[in-house]
């Protein structure tokens, strides 16, 4: 197991870039759905509001 | 054709459908993903020359495919956006940029990361290298040029004409490796030839790669919605949407 996670002595530079590509790829899946949620709280706080006005 | 796009491009029908979508297209992502990982870390054999280096290959190559593919995909979008002023053209543009650039600074990491170990330098100003980091500035210049015009549709022109003088690099990347004589290697894979590449190496960069393309089309329709309900609060699907 050791053995296989040292990549015949590139483990290093396997690793880190599995590592980095993970961590980007997450970041940009969390930065797309934070974005959609922060939209879809505004309209519905807008909405509130609108409605509130109404009354 | 025309009455589909019209269709499928209206704002509400985009939203809903990809919605309903996005699920079973994030488990068709895992599915892939999981198969391309398998092939690239356990059941491929290490390269004869390069050892067990070549397995930042299975990221490195489609993420800079992809980094070139989302390239295009912006300019033609910003073709669309200039000529037919269609408002999801322009949202698929922006909504691109940051993935785009994201793969294109994944693919200069991970070959950095491969060629200090085989070329013994982290970096080397050949023309494929090169071309590739001005691929990223196009990205981060296109994303601070959308930021820096207040009114939306003004901003979609300018990045469509910054999108689509930038294309120009997308044949220097292509065909650096031959124009030049660069430290970075040619092609392995090509459309017209067998590729000189085992098939046991081959499948999982292949599925690599489609894992990747699917990601980034996952990741544009997330963003998609995002901008599509900031720019539409006002009309009344979005706000039939909140209540």
């Amino acid at each position: 197991m050791a053995e296989y996670f040292e990549m015949g002595g590139y483990g290093f530079y396997v690793w880190t870039s599995y590592g980095i590509a993970l961590v980007a790829m997450l970041a940009t899946v969390w930065g797309a759905r934070q974005r959609h949620r922060r939209q879809l709280a505004r309209v519905v706080r807008r909405q509130k509001r609108e409605q509130a006005g109404k009354r | 054709m025309w009455r589909w796009v019209h269709k499928y491009g209206s704002p509400p029908v985009f939203y809903r459908i990809s919605g309903r979508l996005l699920p079973w297209l994030w488990g068709l992502f895992a599915i892939l993903l999981g198969w391309g990982l398998y092939g690239a870390l356990i059941s491929s054999p290490p390269d004869y020359q390069q050892g067990e280096s070549v397995r930042i290959v299975y990221i490195h190559v489609p993420a800079a495919w992809n980094s070139m593919f989302i390239y295009v995909a912006m300019a033609v979008s910003g073709l669309i956006a200039l000529v037919w002023r269609i408002k999801v053209a322009e949202i698929v543009l922006i909504a691109s940029a940051p993935i785009g650039a994201m793969f294109t600074f994944l693919a200069l990491v991970t070959g950095s990361l491969w060629g200090k170990p085989m070329w013994g330098a982290w970096w080397v100003w050949d023309a494929r290298l090169t071309s590739e980091l001005i691929l990223l500035f196009l990205y981060l210049g296109v994303i601070a040029l959308h930021g820096a015009i207040e009114d939306r549709r003004t901003a979609a022109r300018a990045v469509s004409i910054l999108a689509l003088v930038g294309v120009v690099n997308i044949p220097i990347i292509h065909f650096s490796v031959e124009w030049w004589n660069t430290l970075h290697q040619p092609a392995t894979i090509t459309k017209f030839e067998k590729p000189s590449m085992h098939i046991d190496m081959l499948v999982p960069l292949l599925v690599m790669a489609l894992a990747f393309k699917l990601f980034y089309v996952n990741t544009l329709l997330m963003r998609a919605r995002g901008e599509l309900l900031e720019r539409e609060r006002d009309v009344k699907w979005v706000k039939e949407l909140a209540s």
